[in-house]
């Protein structure tokens, strides 16, 4: 395995900063080598720029490829929508010369060539496969004894042929590593089912897309969970600023929305204002009364 | 050839009966690629209604690659200049820069807050965001989006 460049996206670095500054304290705590991936934009989108123009789509993701390329370090990604495009745009690439060649007209205009030497990781197969649940919850300081609704996410999983982390329909890697921090993961109906955010929904179609949110949030509630623990900032944003887009109806569900890199590093003994807690839409008071608690006992 | 995979389609609904965005709306994946053999749908509105969830593609039984016949679809429209408005917008931000949704002042001032400088991406370094803007003129991306 070649190092890690952490690849940042647009969300997270531009809307949920605190995902970033977490997933910065805990890839040090656990003396992962990253460094920053410079340079980098958008990855780009999967929903919008993918469904418009596949070539540009592959050119603007190729770029970002070749900048990891050229320090010899894998990508690592901490959203379902930046792991879908460049994981994607890498394999096509990689697979096909005719693509590739056509890519590459384009980025010998920047002065770049896509060699296809790097692969493109996502923070949870990550932490998963290099480092593993059980050597995971070893070097967890402040267990978290708390009832955790996961959601994987689409692309995290999907197209399964490509993602290589097996079925989509019952997933348990990412359950695993929640309850290597010490939580439950309870089981609840739609586990499975789409936040409602991707495909250039939210942005054309917000209260379509919030219908599916709903449907989300009503199965997590009724499990009677504490959070909600994901693995992407659009999933992250669909959920937490969702649910103050649905208080507009009168629905009100209270569940805070937690990254997995924020829920490690509070199972890692940080701070819910180290990793970001605060600067959610929906802050429950009781929920970091509660994390609080946990952290002073542990 | 394009249509060979999808020609094998025997309507049986699995897809539909998968659409988290079908649920809801007027999506319906079975008719959608039933009808794009048959004619030219680029002015349906449900094209923009799926969530890309790969379940359909998923669970087909005949393996045909619908969420990605559905992106193939989709771009024929926007190539007939069927681009809704918050697309475009979006695909503007990109062209200015480079980012899907950049930063703002608000932001700007969090991440101070929180002990992060500006980030280390396109928005850091100009040179960068002219790499951008030159591969989507390249690409011919720019005129693609143009009203």
């Amino acid at each position: 395995m070649k190092e890690l460049s952490l690849f940042l996206g647009c969300l997270i670095p531009n809307r949920y900063p605190g995902i970033e500054k977490a997933t910065k304290l805990v890839l040090d705590k656990l003396e992962v080598k990253w460094s920053e991936l410079k340079e980098a934009s958008c990855c780009p989108a999967p929903g919008v720029f993918r469904s418009f123009d596949k070539i540009t789509w592959l050119a603007l993701a190729s770029r970002n490829l070749v900048l990891a390329e050229e320090k010899n370090t894998d990508l690592l990604t901490l959203c379902n929508g930046c792991f879908s495009s460049l994981l994607d745009a890498n394999n096509i690439l990689k697979n096909d010369a005719g693509l590739r060649n056509e890519v590459n007209a384009h980025l010998k205009k920047i002065n770049k060539e896509f060699m296809g030497t790097i692969d493109v990781r996502h923070i949870i197969e990550f932490l998963y496969r290099d480092i593993g649940p059980e050597k995971l919850g070893n070097s967890i300081e402040k267990p978290l004894p708390l009832k955790v609704a996961v959601h994987y996410g689409c692309h995290l999983l999907k197209p399964t042929k490509d993602r290589k982390l097996g079925g989509a329909e019952c997933p348990v890697f990412f359950d695993e590593l929640v309850e290597a921090a010490g939580a439950t993961s309870v089981p609840y109906e739609g586990k499975t089912s789409c936040c409602g955010a991707g495909g250039g929904v939210r942005s054309a179609m917000l209260e379509t897309s919030l219908k599916m949110t709903e449907y989300k949030l009503e199965r997590m509630k009724k499990a009677g969970v504490d959070c909600i623990v994901n693995a992407c900032p659009f999933c992250h944003l669909q959920y937490d600023g969702g649910q103050v887009e649905l208080a507009k109806t009168g629905k009100k569900y209270d569940l805070p929305v937690v990254h997995y890199s924020q829920f490690l590093g509070l199972a890692l003994g940080y701070t819910p204002e180290e990793v970001g807690l605060h600067l959610n839409a929906i802050v429950s008071a009781e929920f970091e009364e509660k994390i609080a608690l946990i952290q002073k006992k542990g | 050839m394009k249509k060979s995979e999808i020609l094998t389609c025997f309507q049986c609904g699995t897809c539909t009966g998968s659409c988290p965005s079908g649920r809801y709306t007027s999506l319906n994946v079975r008719r959608i690629i039933k009808d794009s053999i048959q004619k030219d749908i680029s002015d349906e509105l449900e094209l923009w209604m799926c969530t890309t969830c790969y379940n359909c593609q998923e669970r087909c039984p005949r393996g045909i690659k619908i969420t990605d016949e559905i992106l193939k679809l989709r771009s024929v429209a926007v190539k007939k200049g069927k681009v809704l408005p918050a697309h475009r917008a979006v695909c503007r931000y990109l062209i200015e820069t480079g980012h899907a949704i950049p930063i703002d002042d608000l932001h700007i001032s969090i991440r101070e807050q929180i002990g992060l400088e500006a980030p280390e991406t396109v928005h850091k370094y100009p040179g960068a965001l002219k790499e951008v803007k030159a591969l989507l003129k390249s690409t011919g991306f720019d005129e693609l989006i143009k009203e």
